[in-house]
């Protein structure tokens, strides 16, 4: 896993989540903190954040894994594995 | 010659600013168009034509506030129309025996020996109402009750590019409050409230997603939209407005959907003809007119058009909602989370994913009998979610 691929996963997160959240200010994000109480997403939003995501990265996440995407380093991490796994396939 | 007047954009709306024209003397415009944009104490809207003609004379300058009705500009009909562009989708024009109108209109009209075909209606789709005619009698409707149109809470002002006059929360707050001040003094409100068992339609979403690639899942909000619009085949009393004393039902179904602003405040815009459109057409119509919301870019006809309004706060973590009715409509329809709970069935005790569904209606036009019967068929669809 190269430091670019992390970078580029975590823009593509930023650009997706400042899409549907577009007064969310990222340096101050609890990285660690519920996204969807931290930006006030609802299930419509956290849809559209899930199409963000994928039309970046091609990543297509299930919905039984969108438990999986509760906080930015844990959508970070999920999608570099999604990633990689896509790469090796 | 047609008219192109100040549309009324909500029920307490009185006048409104004309920000900026999208057309200039001489341009073809076809029914439905935007032609302006118009800003009101609550908001930016875009602003549609409603005939097909070609544009005559700018009659008020960007920037001015004029009351509702007043003529903003000419339109000379396609019929009468030279024009090298291709023509304008004819717009019949309808025999005196078919103009649409309401009952208050058409004996109005007889009152005054006003030809209803010579009136051009403000109502939805055209439909002339009784203001129409008193003015087509030279006299001033009074400002309330407003013709159907009013599910404006608040501005659709955008977050990245306000389109003019920036957002305004005081004024927004100030214009919730009155609407909804209003719509508690004159609305007998009666409430209902049910709880729906969603574990089929749970089962039957999680298998059409699963099937579904990322852009085209549903989400249940849409199935219950779906459901709330279908169930008003069966008590269509809930669907329409109480104008002039009297109920006026809807043989369409525009749903008013609540649309909360990340700035704060909610609208709450029309998905037309939900009962005519599949679940997965709700849904995409659902996420055009949430963005479209938020950017600022809703559309006069979307303002002005809901028959009945539905609000879901489940995403909010709330058990049940209980609303208050936007005027001139009759209903609103209220739906909390989504969460697993006991649930006793048949003897047996197990645990299913049930909806709270609440119903705020009009004892003026239904009473609690009635609304009963439409929780029971949103109920009832919900079980057959495949067939919805």
């Amino acid at each position: 896993m190269t430091a670019t691929r992390r970078a580029d996963v975590e823009l593509a997160v930023e650009s997706a989540l400042a899409a549907v959240a577009p007064e969310a200010d990222f340096a101050t994000l609890d990285r660690k903190g519920n996204l969807r109480e931290q930006l006030d997403i609802d299930s419509m939003d956290f849809l559209n954040f899930v199409v963000g995501v994928h039309r970046a990265l091609g990543v297509d996440v299930p919905e039984r894994d969108y438990a999986k995407l509760a906080t930015f380093d844990a959508c970070v991490e999920y999608l570099l594995a999604a990633t990689v796994s896509s790469a090796r396939t | 010659m047609g008219e192109f007047r100040m549309p009324s954009l909500g029920a307490d709306m009185e006048a409104g600013k004309l920000v900026e024209w999208k057309v200039a003397p001489g341009d073809a415009v076809q029914r439905g168009q935007v032609v302006a944009l118009v800003e009101t104490e609550k908001g930016v809207v875009e602003v549609e034509v409603w005939e097909s003609g070609v544009v005559g004379e700018l009659l008020v300058e960007p920037g001015t506030k004029v009351p509702v009705g007043t003529l903003l500009a000419t339109l000379a009909g396609p019929a009468s129309v030279a024009a090298p562009q291709p023509p304008a989708a004819a717009a019949p024009v309808p025999a005196a025996s078919h103009v649409l109108a309401s009952p208050a209109a058409k004996q109005l009209a007889r009152e005054h020996g006003v030809d209803l075909a010579s009136v051009k209606g403000s109502g939805p789709h055209g439909v002339v109402t009784r203001d129409d005619v008193l003015r087509a009698v030279g006299q001033e409707p009074p400002r309330a009750p407003a013709p159907p149109s009013a599910p404006v809470l608040a501005a659709p002002a955008p977050p990245a590019a306000p389109p003019v006059g920036g957002f305004d929360a005081a004024a927004m707050r100030r214009a919730i409050a009155a609407t909804m001040a209003r719509s508690k003094r004159e609305i007998p409100h009666y409430y209902l409230s049910a709880d729906i068992d969603l574990t089929r339609a749970r089962a039957w979403l999680d298998a059409e997603n699963a099937r579904r690639s990322v852009t085209e899942r549903l989400l249940f909000a849409s199935v219950l939209l779906r459901a709330s619009a279908l169930a008003i085949r069966e008590v269509p009393e809930i669907n329409g407005f109480f104008v002039d004393e009297i109920f006026r039902p809807s043989q369409a179904v525009h749903v008013g959907v609540a649309i909360s602003l990340r700035q704060g405040g909610l609208v709450a815009p029309a998905i037309h003809d939900v009962d005519r459109k599949s679940v997965a057409d709700v849904q995409a119509a659902l996420l055009d007119l949430v963005a479209r919301a938020r950017a600022g870019r809703l559309r006069s006809s979307e303002m002005s058009d809901p028959t009945i309004t539905v609000t879901n706060l489940g995403d909010q973590g709330v058990d049940a909602v209980f609303g208050v009715i936007y005027r001139p409509q009759v209903a609103l329809v209220g739906f909390g989370r989504v969460a697993e709970r006991p649930w006793a069935s048949e003897g047996m005790l197990g645990v299913r994913a049930v909806v709270t569904a609440t119903l705020a209606a009009d004892h003026r036009v239904s009473d609690g009998h009635r609304g009963a019967v439409y929780l029971r068929a949103i109920d009832r669809l919900l079980q057959k979610p495949e067939e919805l």
